[in-house]
């Protein structure tokens, strides 16, 4: 890795091109040109919502625009002061992303007036960007992560365990309520988690790689480097049982596998772990009333309606998506809110779906889509073991969060309660999903600086 | 590493490519089924998000919306619901739509496609267009003038404009009230079971849905076979018919509720209703010859529409001779709409010629464009001219100096017919009372109004009940109410 990546070379002005020095302002440049475009998407947005429904331009546009755009600013102005080579597409996509959310957010607050999620979601938004301009700022290596490892893990269990103290919300118990505020804490051991991983992974690869049997095209691992493996699948599981919560599970689990691939290139584990997987799986699926609904809604969802009892949440997802077609109704203009509970959160991208058709969906997707692929090109372009799991984890776990909770309410995988990164409504996962990306930024703009070195030498 | 991060960056590419391939498969290929589908509640919530289009009776509107502000938002309303029930029929947010609102559905709620201003271009805008007007042939006092006129008894009133078609008048009692069901509430909910276990049937449309022994009334209809058949020649020689008249093949003595009946003339026997003249006049004349002429006016077609459906009128035609003498005095299997006798008092006052009665004069768009008219209706030739001229005058008859005094209007010439129709098992049931008549004002070139009134249980004392007392001062009322302005 003797420069930057394709994507710089293609940015930059062709007269430049010949020369390796890095071009921070060229990349913050783009990165400010960007921002303000998604920004002013948002607003664009936000006034759609407004003229589709009163005729006028709500009347807190200015503000709302004002807002986004001085957070945007904030975070924007610490990448320029502490990550000048970072990777310029990660926090435009989030902000675009996370104003879009809120533009979804404040439309189905127009359908029930009473309880308005827009601001709180605007605050936590807020709260989310202090974070990611904190770690920016705080954060100049992300080798320092590697010496908490411990720390990291022990955090991760306690707040993945506290919400089994608390009463359960719909089923779940992944909520903890203090003083008005609900939070969910496995979001923010998601990352604790990657962060173990990737450490845990990067000092036993050598041990996982070559230790152990062969058999055929299968590499067993032995017991030892198994017992971590088999540790990892218990919490998915006890997770799962305890918490009633599927998709963290499965997102902890699939995780784990994919780093584990990473780290040893080891097809044998994920056979393992997807034997592990299904087993957990089928006997969940079996033993939980909860877990066994779930699937049956996915396999038959009209089944509720055949039988007299209305729609399902699910199948009134999938009319939303249906009413959409390839343009959408329009912003404001669609009747998602049909779906009822959990409209503004896990059912968001029905939302989405209904108003902003396939064309905008498939938009949202590939920014999602590029987002991840920025983690990876950062995972590429490192060159410490630590930091290149860290970056694939992290992208791996805004991958699979998509890939479940938007296959989940599109029917093609069954429903699992999980928030769509950025656009649903909870403020435990926009702050988590504002980490993540601040992680990104910081690994991306080491592997710039790792690059400079080895262009140097 | 790297060639494994690549693998794992695939892997993430394939759950992405599966998103979007089963997303265009949710919103594309299967949307068309999602959107149809029964449960889904978008199409009712914009049916309703705009006001209906109007049904209007002489330039009024009998119909409205309100909006309620809910989730489906508007609502019908009506302007005299129960007088003009038999015309509009209701239009539910909970049960669907009847009558005119249930045939012009797509024009009132601006769904047809003939009123998007370019083809698919509503499917395109994902606009609805507003919901257009439908005005209707109904004459209001003569709406009125019947519904008044039936008031706290149990029938109906079919009136029609003999040159054209056109209804003037179509009413049905007991009635409701169409707004009680407009919306989805409990209300809506409690007003539906109440009118659906109510015995009386209020929201059976009476005129036009339900057929009744026409009695005495059909023996126009025979009358009219005979003489187009040759039968009788003169109207004003002796039948030669006994009385009482023993059924052919059987030892039933059929017999009359007048005096005189014995070898009347046709006049005499039309005027004084004798059922023994017309049975026998039947027979004379033959089940294919009464077949044709009663299908000419009408009988026996089971698609007429107004645009709504009208349940069909019969003249059974597998009958031996006993059965067809009392066919052609309008009992055994011989039922009639009240508009179907409307049509036949119409076909005499016209010159023997039928039009197809119709509802709809025109539709319009919302902005008072014409959309579609009613045109030229088409004629069936129900009598020769001749036998309709001679008609005519055994009908005025009756009004002057018959059993259809109480239908006299003053300054108009008006020919009418009674009927007493038997009906239940054993004729236990009250009868049937009938008047059918036009009437034709003094200085008018052609009769303006044909009308047929049935009451079905017409007074508790069962010798009152003649379709000359309780039906003709009815018929009477609505005659006047049309001829009068």
């Amino acid at each position: 890795m003797s420069k930057a990546g394709s994507t710089l070379a293609t940015a930059d002005p062709p007269t430049r091109e010949p020369s390796p020095t890095v071009r921070p302002s060229g990349r913050r440049g783009i990165e400010l040109t960007l921002i303000v475009l998604a920004v002013a998407l948002s607003v664009y947005g936000y006034c759609a919502v407004g003229l589709a429904r009163n005729g006028t331009v709500p009347p807190g546009a200015a503000g709302y625009g004002a807002g986004l755009g001085v957070l945007a600013l904030v975070a924007h102005l610490a990448v320029r002061w502490r990550a000048p080579g970072a990777d310029p597409l990660p926090l435009p996509i989030g902000v675009l992303l996370n104003g879009l959310g809120l533009v979804l957010i404040y439309r189905l607050d127009l359908e029930a007036p009473g309880e308005p999620a827009a601001p709180t979601q605007l605050v936590w938004s807020a709260l989310g960007v202090a974070l990611f301009t904190a770690i920016v700022l705080v954060l100049r290596d992300h080798r320092v992560l590697q010496r908490h490892t411990n720390a990291c893990v022990t955090a991760a269990l306690v707040l993945l365990t506290v919400p089994i103290l608390f009463p359960a919300v719909n089923g779940a118990r992944i909520w903890i309520r203090i003083a008005g505020f609900s939070i969910q804490p496995g979001e923010f051991a998601k990352v604790l988690l990657a962060v173990f991983f990737a450490a845990y992974l990067a000092a036993n690869r050598s041990a996982l790689t070559y230790t152990g049997r062969r058999v055929r095209w299968l590499h067993l691992p032995t017991g030892r480097v198994l017992g971590p493996i088999v540790a990892v699948w218990l919490v998915s599981v006890g997770v799962l049982v305890l918490e009633r919560d599927l998709g963290t599970s499965l997102l902890f689990f699939g995780l784990f596998v994919v780093l584990l691939y990473v780290a040893t290139g080891r097809t044998g584990w994920i056979a393992l772990g997807l034997l592990l997987a299904s087993l957990g799986a089928v006997a969940v699926g079996r033993l939980e009333p909860h877990v066994h609904h779930r699937i049956d809604t996915w396999l038959h969802p009209f089944a509720s309606i055949e039988a007299g009892e209305g729609p399902s949440q699910l199948a009134q997802s999938l009319f939303a998506f249906a009413e959409g077609g390839i343009l959408g109704t329009g912003l404001g203009r669609g009747h998602s809110v049909l779906i009822g509970f959990a409209v503004k959160s896990d059912f968001i991208l029905a939302t989405a779906g209904e108003e902003l058709g396939l064309a905008g969906l498939s938009a949202i997707f590939l920014l999602y889509g590029l987002l991840v692929e920025r983690g990876y090109r950062a995972g590429l372009a490192l060159r410490d073991p630590f930091g290149r799991l860290l970056a694939v984890g992290l992208a791996s776990i805004v991958a699979l969060q998509v890939f479940v909770i938007a296959g989940g309410v599109t029917g093609l995988i069954p429903l699992t309660g999980m928030a769509m990164p950025f656009l649903a409504q909870g403020g435990s996962s926009v702050v988590t999903n504002w980490a993540i990306v601040a992680l990104l930024v910081r690994l991306s703009d080491s592997a710039r600086r790792q690059g400079d070195q080895g262009a140097v030498r | 590493m790297t060639r494994h991060i690549r693998n794992a960056a695939l892997f993430c590419a394939l759950l992405l490519v599966a998103l979007l391939v089963n997303v265009a498969r949710v919103q594309v290929l299967n949307a068309e089924a999602y959107q149809a589908n029964p449960a889904n509640r978008r199409d009712t919530i914009a049916r309703y998000q705009q006001p209906r289009g109007d049904i209007l009776v002489a330039g009024r509107p009998v119909t409205g919306s309100r909006d309620t502000g809910e989730h489906l938002r508007h609502e019908r309303t009506y302007r005299d619901g129960p007088l003009y029930a038999p015309v509009t029929g209701f239009a539910s947010q909970e049960y669907g739509t009847t009558l005119l609102e249930s045939t012009e559905d797509g024009l009132l709620s601006g769904a047809a496609p003939l009123l998007a201003p370019l083809p698919l271009w509503n499917e395109f805008t994902r606009s609805r267009t507003a919901g257009g007007d439908v005005v209707t042939t109904i004459d209001p006092a003569a709406q009125r003038a019947a519904y008044e006129g039936l008031r706290s008894r149990k029938g109906a009133v079919a009136a029609v404009e003999p040159s054209t078609g056109r209804i003037l008048a179509l009413v049905s009692v007991p009635s409701y009230d169409p707004a009680l069901l407009s919306g989805n509430g409990r209300t809506a909910r409690e007003a539906w079971v109440r009118l659906n276990a109510d015995p009386d049937r209020p929201m059976l449309n009476r005129a036009v849905q339900r057929t009744y022994p026409p009695g005495s009334t059909f023996k126009v209809v025979t009358a009219a076979a005979a003489l187009d058949a040759g039968v009788v020649g003169n109207v004003d020689e002796p039948t030669d018919s006994p009385d009482p008249y023993t059924l052919p093949g059987t030892t039933t003595r059929l017999t009359n509720g007048a005096e005189g009946c014995e070898d009347a003339t046709l006049r005499e026997a039309f005027v004084w209703s004798c059922n023994t003249v017309f049975a026998k006049l039947g027979v004379s004349t033959g089940v294919a010859r009464m077949k044709a002429t009663a299908e000419s006016f009408g009988f026996n077609d089971t698609d007429v529409r107004i645009p709504f459906r009208v349940a069909p009128s019969t003249f059974d035609t597998s009958v031996d001779r006993a059965q067809l003498a009392l066919s052609s005095i309008g009992q055994y299997n011989t039922r009639a709409t009240p508009l179907q006798m409307a049509m036949v008092a119409a076909a005499v006052a016209g010159g023997g010629q039928v039009r197809e009665p119709y509802l709809v004069e025109r539709t319009t768009r919302a902005g008072g464009a014409t959309v579609s008219t009613a045109g030229s209706r088409p004629v069936r030739r129900a009598m020769h001219p001749a036998t309709a001229t001679r008609l005519r005058e055994l009908m005025r008859g009756v009004v002057r100096d018959g059993t259809g005094r109480k239908a006299a209007i003053p300054g108009a010439v008006v020919g009418g017919k009674t009927g007493t129709a038997q009906h239940g098992l054993g004729n236990s049931g009250t009868p049937y009372a009938w008047f059918i008549s036009w009437a034709q004002g003094g200085g008018d070139m052609e009769a303006e109004v044909a009308v047929a009134v049935v009451v079905e249980d017409a007074a508790a004392n069962r010798r009152e009940i003649s379709g000359g007392g309780t039906a003709a001062p009815i018929a009477r009322a609505v005659m006047e109410a049309v001829l009068k302005p």
